[in-house]
């Protein structure tokens, strides 16, 4: 950990007069100008956003939240986790559970169940199931689950004082066990092609732009919380005690702080957030299945961090969006040298940039001065 | 720039998607054609062939002078074998490229993923694997086999005295929806023909599965209880160890024939197949089928592959996928010059009954109704230069039944 | 039509029971029944042919069973030699046909046409003849083959294929209409190691539709249910060897994928997720060694496997080298960027080969001695994972030397201990870091020649061993050796022993619960180094 310590944590001008500015600005965007133009203003207008965009641009956001979560546990505690693509699906997976449950009698059996739960001979919803017909349990899950696996899991590991890369590991163990617990079909989910087919949000359809457009607005809305959120927490004195665990975990013990509290909670707030991240996405791309659980997806979280910058507030965003921008930009025009540019990225991003895109800045910044 | 188009720019910049904008400008004198296979992340081992293929028929619709007087454009894009990626680009494809039709996908998921997409906006997927069945969607064309354009015909062939009169069955597959519904029918399949529950093991193996001892040696001792068959629905990668496995414990095709939906040339490219010899494949065409429209597929693949720097050119073959895509491609280039216009609709109104002669040999049609094609069933042998013989075709082609009556439920369904 | 088949069949042990083969011609119509489209035909004309039991007929039994008996387009039946010859005349065909394809055979014809080859040849001279053929006839359920055998066992000699031929006989005989045959045969089967034989015996000991026994005679069925307990005995013993066998199979591959990295990541502590990419790097290396022999050396093909071993340890050794000084080394005690400095390594590796070498996967066969394998108890062990337990106890002996015997492994060793301290005496530390990730990465590339010889060779090969590589490692406790080598063997004898109550996918997922359990108890392994080396 001794290149974290060289950190110290800036608060950066994001939140000067300025920062708030530009915060206004950003959701009068998100919640006024994007969907207006998209719903109100006609597909012949230059003016008009096409649903694509919305929806990419939308899944970005909830990739955004994500990172901020990832920085929260990473950035300012110092844990890497390899397993926050985990709780993203389940979030997903507990909205998803509620949207399968809106298709109603529109799927190709015309059954009450699911199809694929018809295919498997089964009569009726198994437990996993149960309420999630009602979206106020379905959000409850969304939260519930990843936030009580986070919470079961964390007190034992931190209990049991595991660190650093015994951590990562026994994360990513965690995720690819629940991946291939989630590929079987009899555990309940579907298996390999997850849920997909979508109809509708609360009876509304969901492809219909009013539908995309609130989502968008929501994961928009989402992404602000979490960012005020950790913003806020960063700078109380319990986010002083987290970077403290990260920059001498020992010092503060024999301080008289009991970090394994402090971890467990910034540990599960994280999940939480990646939960809800993982809501928003699952009905935006309109398919949740056990790949987003796969060991890869929770590594590149942690890459889109490095990219934008650990332990600053605009890091975590600039990764996820310029990595993600990048990935549908070179998977549409070279599409055969996509992962050469990624995997160069990873490299020359961890060698050459060790405090990302951010730190890239505010060091140009600093020679100009 | 004028000020609409810098508005939309910094509109498109502060959204942290300029990246999108400039494909939106669409090329008025072509036709633009999607591609939408993965050529990377698992399953580029099988669907880079066919995006290869797409591009060969493309080439060779434009050599001969295009579309409606306008050339094809083809628009390859990577989905990386991520589904979610699949949507978005399918999206992509339609409302950015404005591409006029897509060819692609190979998994089920792949498919399901992208399917609310194309009835949302209205276009047009040509789909070229075989797969369970259980579908129909008005805006794809299957140009793959539905399970009793494949998997029944070749159990039948088993059962028979033919095929080694099998009496007991190992249903071997991937845990994923393919070999679940496709083993689904066959039990019951097997029932119907009076084979015991107790004669019909059934298994699955988790994606990118490559331990085989244990299973080879449960299907060695299920089949002391009589002359066992494997139906195989094991996906891509895991067939390799699978079949070695088989090859060194001694199991030979005339003790345990395996059959598989899902090993076709180009899997065995990757396979030494010495000890695989007489093991069973059902495919609706084989390269090995001797007649001369395949020579001239064959021999347009391999020019094509050495002109493109394929890697690996000598060893190129062509399989029953890319048999479909080439097919598909065709039908609906005849499809369009019917109608005159490549709008969805018209498209396909005059899809429907559309015939072509296909490198199989047989003359292909496809359905009035269902959206899937008459097909042959073709049952081969593997050889030991990983080609196959085939030892059993249907006379012509069969109709496909995407809703199979040995699902329950699916009585209603059989006039599709 | 199946009586004609029947009674041909009979004919031709007849004549084989007989040991009459009189040198004639083969007969004209039979031959030509070869060509029919018609599957049972073509049947009919092999036990017509057999029926003939000559050296002529052997031959072509043999020819057609190797597919190398051709037709012309008018239906012709052609044999191939120096010259273009009618097979039955075996004159040369003049003209040549400009098209002819192989007359097919498919499993069923196959295994008619391997017990016929059999039955043909169980007099032959050459014992290995006579033994491949007792083998071949050891799956026979046709009665009608008993008067061969007896045939065959009153001049043999071999105890070996007695064995087999009695067995054989015994089998057949349990269908016998004289019971005490048939008490005879199921006393004697009691001896036998085939599950097929015990589902035989326990059939007779089943009631029919009526009520009936199937077997009505008492002492039979006593002699039988005898017979099928002493088999399940020995079964079960078999099974549980065969399972250990597995399991110390699966163990000898988790070690070697697992030993490369307990250097790189046990004793300097760099998470190299492209370790994966190390073992695929090794796999096509051995891929390119047995194109260079089939094209250079195709007379010592089989021993490409071998010389592939110091070829893919030197390429992977090196690559590891290049990124140690590019990449890594700019990166130590720095582990969490490590391991994303080497996830995009991996992801650039994956690439590249897929550039090279493209998406497909490779073909990489096993030599001949690698193929097969030793038959024990009637289980078989393949070759080529008997050659791998060895090969994986191979390196880690060679491993072992390496750090305790030689220089640069006492180097390595104090560089784990102490760094600081290492370099304060003069050692090389920075050298030794190169060296010890070259030498992780070069017995990463071994394991790749392993797994060429069992699984896929294709670009993403390495994804799919690097978590349990580093479970392993993780299990195994860091920098101990001895941990690794426990942690691989009793991962996969567990795992091989639990498999089959609860199927693959539990069964992995119950190792990775386990592993995530043993972790939280022995945060630093199961085998962690004690005391200060432990820091």
């Amino acid at each position: 950990m001794s290149m974290d310590a060289r950190y110290t944590p800036q608060i950066e001008p994001f939140f000067s007069r300025n920062g708030w500015i530009a915060l206004a600005l950003l959701s009068l965007l998100a919640f006024v100008v994007v969907p207006s133009l998209f719903v109100f203003v006609p597909d012949t207008s230059a003016f008009h956003i096409s649903a694509y965009t919305v929806t990419l641009v939308g899944k970005i956001i909830c990739y955004c939240i994500v990172a901020v979560a990832m920085n929260l546990i990473w950035g300012y505690t110092g844990i890497l986790s390899l397993g926050h693509g985990l709780f993203f699906a389940l979030g997903g997976y507990a909205f998803g559970m509620y949207l399968m449950r809106q298709i109603g009698r529109d799927g190709q059996y015309q059954s009450d169940l699911p199809d694929f739960m018809v295919f498997l001979d089964w009569k009726e919803y198994p437990w996993q199931w149960f309420g999630t017909d009602h979206i106020v349990w379905a959000l409850l899950l969304v939260v519930l689950v990843p936030g009580l696996l986070a919470l079961v899991f964390g007190f034992f590991a931190f209990r049991s004082r595991i660190k650093g890369v015994y951590f990562s590991i026994i994360t990513q163990a965690m995720t690819f066990a629940f991946m291939l617990l989630f590929f079987r079909n009899e555990t309940g989910f579907g298996g390999n092609n997850g849920f997909t087919d979508f109809k509708r949000i609360l009876g509304f359809p969901i492809t219909e732009p009013p539908m995309r457009a609130a989502l968008f607005a929501l994961s928009a809305a989402a992404l602000i919380g979490a960012v005020l959120l950790s913003r806020h927490l960063i700078r109380s004195k319990t986010g002083r005690i987290l970077t403290a665990i990260r920059d001498s975990e020992t010092r503060l013990m024999f301080s008289g702080y009991n970090p394994v509290q402090y971890k467990l909670f910034v540990w599960t707030l994280s999940a939480v957030m990646c939960g809800i991240a993982g809501a928003l996405y699952v009905p935006q791309v309109g398919i949740i299945n056990p790949g987003e659980m796969s060991p890869a997806n929770s590594i590149e979280i942690a890459v889109w961090v490095a990219v934008g910058g650990r332990a600053t507030i605009l890091g975590p965003l600039l990764g996820a969006s310029v990595v993600n921008g990048a990935k549908s930009f070179f998977t549409q025009s070279f599409p055969e040298y996509w992962l050469f540019f990624l995997g160069l990225l990873f490299i020359l991003v961890t060698l050459f940039m060790p405090r990302g895109i951010v730190g890239l800045v505010n060091q140009l910044r600093g020679s100009h001065k | 720039m004028n000020r609409k188009q810098f508005l939309k720019s910094m509109l498109g910049l502060t959204l942290g998607a300029s990246t999108m904008i400039g494909a939106t400008v669409k090329a008025a004198d072509t036709i633009k054609v999607g591609v939408l296979h993965s050529l990377s992340g698992t399953m580029a081992i099988s669907e880079t062939a066919l995006k290869n293929t797409a591009l060969m028929a493309i080439e060779e619709i434009n050599a001969k002078g295009g579309l409606l007087g306008k050339q094809l454009e083809p628009v390859v894009v990577d989905p990386a074998s991520n589904w979610p990626l699949f949507a978005e680009k399918a999206r992509q494809l339609i409302t950015q490229d404005k591409v006029d039709v897509v060819f692609g996908c190979w998994t089920s998921v792949s498919r399901k993923s992208v399917l609310p997409v194309f009835e949302e906006l209205n276009s047009l997927l040509f789909y070229p694997v075989q797969y369970e069945g259980e579908e129909l969607s008005q805006n794809v064309f299957y140009t793959g086999a539905a399970p009793n354009q494949q998997a029944i015909p070749a159990v039948e062939y088993l059962m028979s005295d033919e095929g080694g009169a099998a009496k007991r069955w190992y249903l071997l597959g991937t845990d994923y929806v393919y070999p679940r519904t496709t083993n689904k029918i066959l039990r019951a399949f097997l029932k119907n023909k009076g084979v015991k529950d107790s004669d019909i093991e059934e298994v699955y193996t988790p994606f990118g599965h490559s331990d085989y001892q244990t299973i080879v040696a449960n299907i060695k001792k299920f089949s002391a209880g009589g002359k066992t068959a494997v139906v195989s629905t094991i996906n891509g990668d895991s067939n390799v160890p699978f079949y070695k496995e088989l090859g060194n414990a001694g199991l030979k095709a005339t003790d345990v024939p395996v059959v598989a939906f899902s090993v076709g040339e180009e899997e065995l490219r990757g396979i030494d197949t010495k000890p695989l010899v007489g093991h069973l494949a059902a495919w609706n065409y084989f390269m090995s089928v001797k007649n001369r429209g395949n020579r001239s597929f064959a021999k347009m693949y391999k020019t094509w592959a050495k002109r493109n720097g394929v890697p690996n050119l000598d060893t190129v073959v062509t399989n029953d996928p890319m048999e479909a895509t080439y097919v598909g491609i065709h039908m609906w280039a005849q499809a369009v010059k019917q109608a005159g216009t490549t709008d969805v609709d018209k498209v396909r109104v005059a899809m429907a009954g559309q015939t072509f002669k296909a490198p199989s040999g047989f003359t292909l049609t496809m359905d009035e109704t269902n959206h899937h094609l008459h097909k042959p069933v073709m049952i081969g042998e593997i050889l030991p230069n990983g080609q196959f013989q085939v030892v059993w075709k249907t006379r012509k082609p069969i109709r496909a039944q995407p809703w199979s009556p040995y699902i329950k439920g699916n009585e209603g369904k059989q006039n599709l | 039509m199946l009586q004609g088949i029947k009674r041909a069949i009979g004919c031709a042990l007849f004549a084989i029971g007989l040991g009459v083969s009189p040198a004639q011609a083969l007969d004209a119509d039979a031959v030509s029944g070869l060509a029919s489209e018609d599957f049972a035909t073509r049947m009919a004309a092999i036990d017509a042919i057999a029926a003939s039991s000559d050296a002529a007929a052997l031959e072509l039994l043999q020819l057609l069973q190797n597919g190398e008996v051709y037709l012309t387009e008018d239906g012709q039946v052609i044999l191939e030699f120096d010259e273009i010859v009618d097979a039955v005349t075996l004159e040369p065909l003049d003209p040549e046909p400009d098209f002819y394809d192989s007359v097919i055979v498919n499993n069923r014809m196959r295994s008619k046409l391997s017990t016929a080859i059999a039955a043909l040849s169980l007099l032959s001279d050459d014992r290995e003849v006579r033994y491949d053929s007792a083998r071949a006839l050891e799956d026979a359920e046709d009665p009608q083959l008993l008067p061969v055998l007896a045939k065959a066992l009153s001049t043999e000699s071999d105890p070996e294929i007695r064995a087999l031929l009695v067995h054989t006989r015994a089998v057949l005989q349990l269908k016998s209409d004289d019971p005490d045959a048939r008490l005879q045969a199921a006393e004697a089967l009691g001896e036998s190691n085939q599950r097929r034989v015990r589902e035989l015996l326990a059939a007779m000991l089943q009631t029919d539709a009526s009520g009936a026994f199937v077997e009505p005679v008492e002492e039979v069925r006593e002699a039988a249910e005898k017979s099928v307990k002493s088999i399940d005995r020995r079964l079960l013993l078999i099974d549980h060897a065969a399972r250990l066998f597995s399991g110390l199979s699966l163990g000898s591959i988790l070690l070697l994928v697992a030993l490369g990295l307990a250097i790189t990541y046990g004793l300097l502590g760099v998470i190299n997720l492209a370790h994966g990419e190390m073992l695929m790097i090794g796999a096509y290396a051995t891929y390119v060694t047995q194109t260079i022999f089939r094209q250079h050396f195709p007379e010592a093909i089989d021993w490409y496997v071998v010389a592939a071993i110091p070829v893919a340890f030197v390429v992977a050794a090196a690559v590891g080298m290049v990124l140690e000084r590019t990449v890594i080394r700019w990166l130590y005690g720095r582990p969490l960027e490590t391991l994303l400095a080497t996830w995009g390594i991996s992801l650039f590796l994956i690439q590249l080969v897929r550039q090279i070498f493209g998406a497909q996967n490779v073909e990489v066969s096993n030599p001949s001695w690698m193929s097969g394998g030793v038959e024990f108890m009637n289980i078989v062990l393949p070759y080529n994972r008997i050659y791998i337990i060895g090969f994986s106890f191979f390196v880690l002996a060679l491993m072992w030397l390496m750090l305790s015997r030689t220089r640069l492994g006492l180097f390595i060793r104090s560089v784990t201990q102490n760094r600081a301290m290492a370099a304060c005496v003069g050692v090389p530390t920075s050298r030794v870091d190169l060296m010890a990730f070259g030498l992780g990465s070069g017995i990463a590339g071994l394991a790749g020649v392993a797994l060429s010889q069992i699984g896929n060779v294709g670009p993403e090969l390495g994804q799919s061993y690097i978590i349990d590589s580093f479970m392993v490692v993780v299990l195994g406790g860091v920098g101990q050796l001895a941990g690794t080598v426990y942690a691989a063997l009793g991962l996969g004898v567990f795992s091989k022993f639990i498999e089959p109550h609860i199927g693959a996918v539990l069964t992995k997922i119950l190792v990775l619960a386990l592993i995530i359990a043993v972790i939280q108890k022995k945060p630093q392994g199961l085998f962690a180094l004690k005391g200060r080396a432990a820091a």
